[in-house]
């Protein structure tokens, strides 16, 4: 076994019902032919280019380097189509879903930015495109709602469990169980079973081949450190792929809630142990911890098995960012750069202070995710800005 | 009794499911009997997990309704210790919940050993594929519990192959492609997946779908030993449950239901003998 078909040293795998052993095993050799098929490739790169706007910069943070010490450079994936990374996965699995002759997408979402990418891939590809969102981020995310209707997706509003990403997921994994013919189901990070936490992660690592190299062709040298906010941790891994094999560390901001010692947060590598979750083998928070992130879109109860291994292997480290500082983050932010990153953003932004402040790191990349349009009615009362 | 015990038997067995504690920890101790005296030869109960995947609606909203009653690990052990029924019990549930009772020790050993405390027979495992399914097949060959396993028409021969090394108990043929839940016919794909099996030496018990006696009767006359029957009795549950009825009637219809099924059941055998 291997990452190739979804071991990440004993994480991942696929634990799903029998009936959905067959249908993923399908999707399985269709990914592994069109990451060989060059004339896919080259569509989706080009989507990716005309579409979507990559390549994104490598910005030179300078006022926040200032403020924070270091020197810090964002990935700017705030900039694509959409506001987030998302678009880069979203419009992969949309090109193969059409190419196995699926008629239908459907997608979970928490913050609503891959709801978002979905809903517009779907209209790019002209696909029945439906989107489950839990209760409470659809009102937490009223703005992306609003676009992937006007999109033309059907958002389906989840009342069960705790209202959230995770049941989301339930309820597309029930949908796609149910319609397995004519369906996709367009996973929205490296989470799931297999395939789809080494498919997701194929599409996302444009943004780590990018940044790598931009840093030696800006920089002159690879960065000391590469730095992320993971929820399921598509940003995360899309930024760390193509630095693997360097001398460059990783550090992942998880959505810390109240904190890890707290029982209400949505740090599952920070605080958590092996569970089986959705399809995987990860961490998954414990059993007495109620997930809970202010970020919609890492309030998720598990997290994408490669980070799992690359905690237990020590090659990334994690840490729960607390509400507070994430939203600290993202004051700062928006007032050094002119810059509104996104509430999930900020808890990578926030780790990388933390890096600045704890380790002798000098040189950093932090993705920056995506934009913080949609979180503007959370900001606005957090900070009284009415 | 043992699992094999019941299937040695020359009927086919009626196997019904509800969750425990849907929808309440009491009412659902009267189900459980209810269904023993229509004619039940083993019972898979349920263990509810707050994430299951790919449930039909029926048995979704029978999880939610168990959990918010307060249905945990532990209280579905006293369950079982309580529950006055004489035919095997099977707990049907997720891994999530059996690896996590093995605490920090992790594993699966600690969840088969209460299990075999309270006198649990066997175990379906929604979400655990054989290939990995070595330290639960190790736990329950230490405590003397039977493993089975899902086989559906998609199933491949190299899974099949997974799956016969570690079946024990019975297999539970499922009868088609598709989320749980009643069904109004029942599918021909069930003759073709057990034409597949035909050489394995362990009971085929058939659900997915099964919702009438006549149902029944068809399956076991495809050559089935054994029908599982879920939703339909779920949705007697729930129904009796939105109407506020009392848990005794309820509790009658259930019976009667499985009386209806396993009859079903029983015809379908008498067919097959006459028409030899
Ligand atoms: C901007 C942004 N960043 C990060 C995430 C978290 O997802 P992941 O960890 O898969 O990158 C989300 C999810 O909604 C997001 O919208």
């Amino acid at each position: 076994m291997s990452e190739d078909t979804g071991d990440f040293e004993g994480y991942g795998g696929r634990h799903v019902p029998e009936m959905l052993e067959e249908p993923l095993e399908h999707l399985a050799e269709a990914f592994d032919g069109i990451v060989r098929d060059e004339a896919f490739l080259e569509e989706f790169r080009s989507i990716l280019r005309q579409y979507a706007g990559r390549p994104t910069p490598l910005y030179h943070a300078e006022n926040l380097s200032e403020r924070w010490g270091g020197e810090i450079y964002l990935k700017r994936e705030d900039l694509l189509h959409g506001g987030a990374h998302k678009i880069n996965n979203a419009v992969g699995q949309a090109l193969l879903a059409r190419e196995a002759g699926k008629e239908r997408l459907i997608a979970e979402t928490g913050a609503g930015q891959h709801g978002t990418a979905t809903a517009m891939a779907g209209a790019l590809f002209d696909m029945d495109t439906e989107i489950y969102m839990g209760r409470k981020d659809i009102e937490r995310q009223r703005m992306n709602v609003f676009r992937m209707r006007l999109m033309g997706a059907t958002v389906t509003e989840v009342t069960r469990g705790g209202e959230g990403l995770a049941d989301a997921v339930d309820t597309a994994l029930e949908d796609f169980a149910q319609n397995i013919e004519a369906t996709h189901y367009l996973v929205g990070s490296v989470v799931g079973p297999d395939p789809f936490p080494r498919m997701v992660r194929e599409f996302q690592s444009v943004i780590g081949k990018e940044a790598r190299e931009q840093s030696l062709e800006q920089i002159g040298h690879l960065p000391d450190a590469a730095v992320a906010c993971v929820g399921g941790g598509s940003n995360a891994i899309g930024l760390f792929h193509a630095f693997r094999d360097d001398d460059v560390a990783f550090y992942g901001g998880e959505g810390g809630g109240e904190g890890a010692d707290s029982q209400r947060h949505a740090a599952p590598l920070d605080d958590g142990s092996d569970d089986v979750i959705h399809g995987m083998k990860t961490r998954v928070i414990d059993d007495d911890t109620e997930v809970h992130s202010v970020s919609a879109g890492l309030d998720y109860p598990g997290v994408g098995p490669e980070h799992a291994m690359f905690r237990e292997t020590g090659r990334a480290q994690y840490r729960a960012i607390t509400d507070d500082e994430a939203l600290d983050a993202f004051r700062t932010l928006s007032e050094e750069e002119g810059i509104i990153p996104a509430l999930e953003t900020s808890h990578g932004l926030a780790m990388a202070k933390r890096v600045l402040e704890e380790t002798d790191h000098e040189t950093i990349v932090v993705n920056l995710s995506g934009r913080g349009d949609k979180d503007m009615e959370t900001a606005a009362e957090h900070f009284d800005l009415g | 009794m043992s699992l094999d015990a019941v299937f040695d038997s020359e009927e086919p067995a009626f196997v019904p499911y509800l969750a425990a504690g849907d929808p309440s920890y009491e009412a659902s101790l009267e189900y459980v009997e209810a269904l023993e005296r229509g004619g039940a030869d083993v019972i898979e109960l349920g263990l509810p997990f707050s994430e299951p995947i790919a449930e039909g609606s029926t048995i979704q909203s029978a999880i939610v309704r168990a959990l918010k009653a307060g249905m945990t690990p532990e209280r579905y052990f006293e369950f079982v210790e309580e529950v006055d029924v004489d035919v095997p019990i099977v707990c049907m549930t997720y891994y999530n919940l059996i690896f996590q009772y093995g605490g920090s020790e992790g594993g699966p050993r600690k969840f088969v050993e209460r299990a075999a405390d309270v006198g649990i027979e066997g175990f379906v495992v929604v979400d655990l594929p054989a290939e990995e399914a070595d330290p639960l097949r190790e736990a329950c060959d230490e405590f003397g519990l039977d493993l089975i396993f899902i086989v559906a028409p998609t199933t491949t021969d190299d899974r099949l192959e997974s799956m016969r090394e570690r079946v024990s108990g019975y297999v539970y043929v499922q009868a088609r492609t598709g989320v749980t839940g009643a069904r109004e016919d029942v599918s021909d794909q069930t003759a073709q997946t057990l034409d597949r099996i035909s050489d394995w030496d362990v009971p085929k018990a058939v659900g997915f779908g099964i919702k009438t006696g006549e149902h029944a009767e068809r399956i076991v006359r495809a050559g089935a030993d054994g029908v599982i029957v879920g939703s339909a009795l779920v949705d007697i549950v729930a129904e009796g449950h939105e109407g506020d009825e009392p848990v005794a009637e309820t509790a009658e219809k259930l019976e009667a239901k499985a009386r209806e099924l396993k009859t079903g059941a029983l015809r379908g055998v008498g067919a097959a003998v006459e028409s030899e």
